[in-house]
């Protein structure tokens, strides 16, 4: 039907007509252009009577953007209505990073739960762990001791600050600022450097377990923690000198994904893109958990709720991640336990390093293999039976680099969840993708759901 | 293995019955919790199944002695006056909002208030009256739907699916969850998004996951799954892999029955 290899040039555009109609195949290139070589690639198909080439460059038509698409940040598949280069109509499709994490739950204990969830929003690990860990310890009716709260908060903020720069990096990438890119990858991996010294993995740690944390700080960790502060003390002003201020940063981004407080409200959004439209609403200071009421920080707003407010907002929260870290490493100088006493719930890790890396103590073996046979049967029953959840059900929120996230637990009274439902704030956000993109160009589409930062391995689940 | 069912009846002699899930006195709670609890709706609302024994074996494999332990399904107790917190105030303004607008104080079935959590089970048949009372009352103002999801409580429970609602009210900083349950041979309940659009992936979510279906909702389709795929996979009866997945012409067997090499 049609042969760009007799062409002199290789034709970006080409037309193939199938039974569901005429399907457009293109593969970038100047609209202008593609527009000509359509046109001229219909007008090869001698015979039909496609009505005249030139009447339908202004034709409506419906673009499929991803899911393998770059700028769709992760698999995440739009589908446009477009005429010309407005956008009319818009609709996300998701699922395709469905991993049945939930499911997979309700066939584990308790503890390992926290493995499959931390792999939810793959960009804040520490956040699914925690909601997760909270909404047990609701159920269970315990209270986590004060230093193992002081460690989740300091993972949790060392985790909103690598999700933000993931989040500003990869905007900037879909958006042709490459460098800002470079920068916020290089800045994410000094925050990955210091998680994997503080906890033994870059991602999905799993440290955060029901009753505590898995085990208590590394040796040091005071002045790794001070010296990461340092450095992004000083590099995070360079995100301002590198985009803040950037003309074409602004031009791409101010204005653009606008959606007013009402709209927030009526849609469930949460997170920065609630607070670039004016409301102030954090759940760390709204509804405190794991003494967060305790640090002195704010909560960062604007009211242009537009892209640009959502990239400012996010540059200061690192501000404040940052002093949150500060006052959270200041109380890491007071010992004390980072798991709850109940033997019944605390797993048995008395942790060391040896020469095949980490586990039980040797110490430890030698007490249960020798001496105490209860102790070997406990340790073995919690490990592999794991400990039971009184029945019932909680929610628990708290906020995430992106908003609520919530976990629902279900607990029959045995030692598996009867159910666990993450409400994600990516999936949850998504859905704003309609409204802030309907109307606007098809470029400023790449920028709206950069301001949104859906992860989609949180969003499908 | 053999299923010699002589321990039993050994078994509903209810060794152990801890006080926490006695349910004889759910009836008298119930009157005492403002007269809400529909009588007789408390065993409807079994949220657990019922256990025998103490590793599920039955018969001569266990040797623990413990085959005799029985536990009856969970029920959720209604709470007493007063429930603490602003618990009562909430109801109170709930049960107000309510006869201002002509709903009856039968469309709530039970109070419950749990690890600081109140929920109130409702029946379905005034969900969305109920909605726009909880949305716009200015006594409860829950602008914002945080969390919509499905659980199903297995096969032997009455009413095995149920719809959660997470309800978080901004203006007064509260929480409160609202619940309803259905039959998986009647799953209708009322959408909410005519009342909070938030509701819109959640519902099709829980009809995915779930097959609780949406009366009202504006397009009700699978979101996660494919849209071709048979059943509902966090259903109970609905297994954990073992699910044949074509891949593109290719047939790709089940977890167990694939090649193993070792």
């Amino acid at each position: 039907m049609m042969s760009p290899e007799n062409d002199q040039e290789v034709r970006r555009a080409r037309a193939t007509e199938t039974t569901e109609g005429r399907m457009f195949t293109v593969t970038g290139g100047d609209w202008d252009d593609m527009v000509s070589e359509l046109s001229s690639s219909v007008g090869d198909n001698a015979g039909r009577d496609t009505g005249g080439s030139d009447d339908f460059s202004d034709e409506r038509i419906i673009i499929n953007m991803g899911p393998q698409h770059p700028s769709t940040h992760g698999v995440l598949r739009l589908i446009l209505e477009l005429e010309g280069e407005t956008v009319t109509q818009a609709r996300s499709v998701i699922g395709y990073l469905h991993t049945g994490i939930e499911k997979n739950c309700e066939y584990r204990t308790w503890t390992q739960g926290v493995t499959f969830v931390t792999r939810a929003d793959y960009l804040s690990p520490a956040f699914n762990e925690a909601a997760y860990c909270l909404a047990v310890e609701k159920l269970l009716g315990i209270e986590v001791p004060p230093r193992a709260e002081v460690i989740r908060v300091l993972l949790m903020e060392l985790t909103r600050i690598s999700s933000h720069l993931v989040a500003i990096a990869t905007g900037g990438m879909e958006l042709g600022a490459l460098t800002g890119m470079t920068a916020g990858f290089r800045e994410r991996e000094e925050a990955l450097h210091l998680m994997e010294f503080l906890t033994g993995l870059r991602m999905n740690m799993a440290f955060i377990r029901p009753g505590g944390v898995a085990q208590d700080m590394p040796e040091g960790t005071q002045q790794r923690v001070q010296e990461f502060i340092d450095v992004m003390d000083k590099r995070l002003p360079e995100y301002d000198k590198l985009l803040t201020g950037q003309p074409i940063w602004k031009a791409r981004m101010q204005g653009v994904g606008v959606l007013p407080l009402e709209g927030c409200l009526q849609l469930g959004i949460t997170g920065p893109v609630l607070r670039s439209a004016g409301y102030a609403w954090d759940l760390r200071k709204t509804m405190p958990y794991s003494g967060y009421e305790t640090y002195d920080f704010e909560v960062p707003t604007a009211t242009e709720a537009d892209c640009y407010a959502r990239f400012v907002l996010r540059v200061a929260e690192m501000h404040e991640s940052l002093k949150i870290m500060r006052q959270a490493n200041a109380r890491l100088s007071e010992p004390g336990p980072v798991m709850v006493q109940d033997k019944k719930i605390a797993w048995p890790a008395q942790l060391a390093l040896g020469a095949d890396g980490m586990g039980n103590s040797l110490e430890h073996i030698r007490k249960i293999m020798g001496q105490s046979m209860e102790a070997l049967i406990h340790h073995f029953k919690l490990v592999t039976e794991g400990f039971h959840v009184p029945a019932g059900q909680a929610y628990m929120a708290i906020e995430n680099p992106r908003g609520e996230l919530g976990c629902h637990v279900v607990s029959d009274g045995g030692t598996r969840p009867w159910r666990v439902h993450l409400r994600d704030p990516g999936f949850v956000n998504l859905q704003a993708m309609p409204a802030l993109s309907e109307g606007g160009m098809i470029a400023d589409v790449v920028a709206a759901v950069a301001s949104l930062d859906p992860v989609m391995g949180g969003v499908d689940r | 293995m053999s299923q010699d069912k002589q321990s039993e009846p050994g078994g509903a002699t209810s060794v152990d019955s801890p006080a926490s899930i006695v349910t004889g006195t759910t009836d008298d709670a119930a009157h005492q919790g403002g007269g809400l609890a529909v009588p007789g709706s408390a065993p409807e609302l079994a949220t657990g199944v019922e256990r025998s024994g103490m590793f599920g074996i039955h018969g001569t494999g266990d040797t623990s002695g413990y085959g005799g332990l029985h536990r009856a399904p969970y029920v959720p107790q209604p709470a007493d006056r007063p429930y603490g917190g602003y618990f009562d105030e909430v109801v109170d303004a709930l049960l107000q909002a309510m006869s201002e607008r002509g709903i009856p104080a039968t469309a709530i079935e039970q109070i419950t208030v749990a690890v600081g959590e109140l929920t109130v089970y409702l029946q379905r048949d005034h969900l969305q009256a109920l909605f726009w009372a909880v949305r716009d009352d200015p006594g409860l103002r829950f602008e914002t739907l945080s969390s919509l999801s499905g659980v199903d409580y297995g096969e032997q429970v009455p009413r095995r699916l149920h719809v959660v609602y997470e309800m978080l009210s901004m203006t007064y900083r509260r929480r409160m969850r609202l619940e309803v349950s259905v039959d998986v041979a009647d799953p209708y309940v009322p959408s909410a998004v005519p009342v909070y659009p938030t509701a819109d992936w959640h519902e099709r979510e829980a009809y995915d996951m779930f097959g609780i279906v949406f009366a009202g909702h504006p397009a009700l389709t699978r979101i996660l799954m494919p849209d071709d795929w048979d059943g509902h996979p966090q259903r109970k009866d609905y297994p954990l892999g073992g699910i044949a997945v074509e891949y593109k012409g290719a047939e790709i067997p089940p977890p167990d029955q694939r090649r193993v090499y070792s």
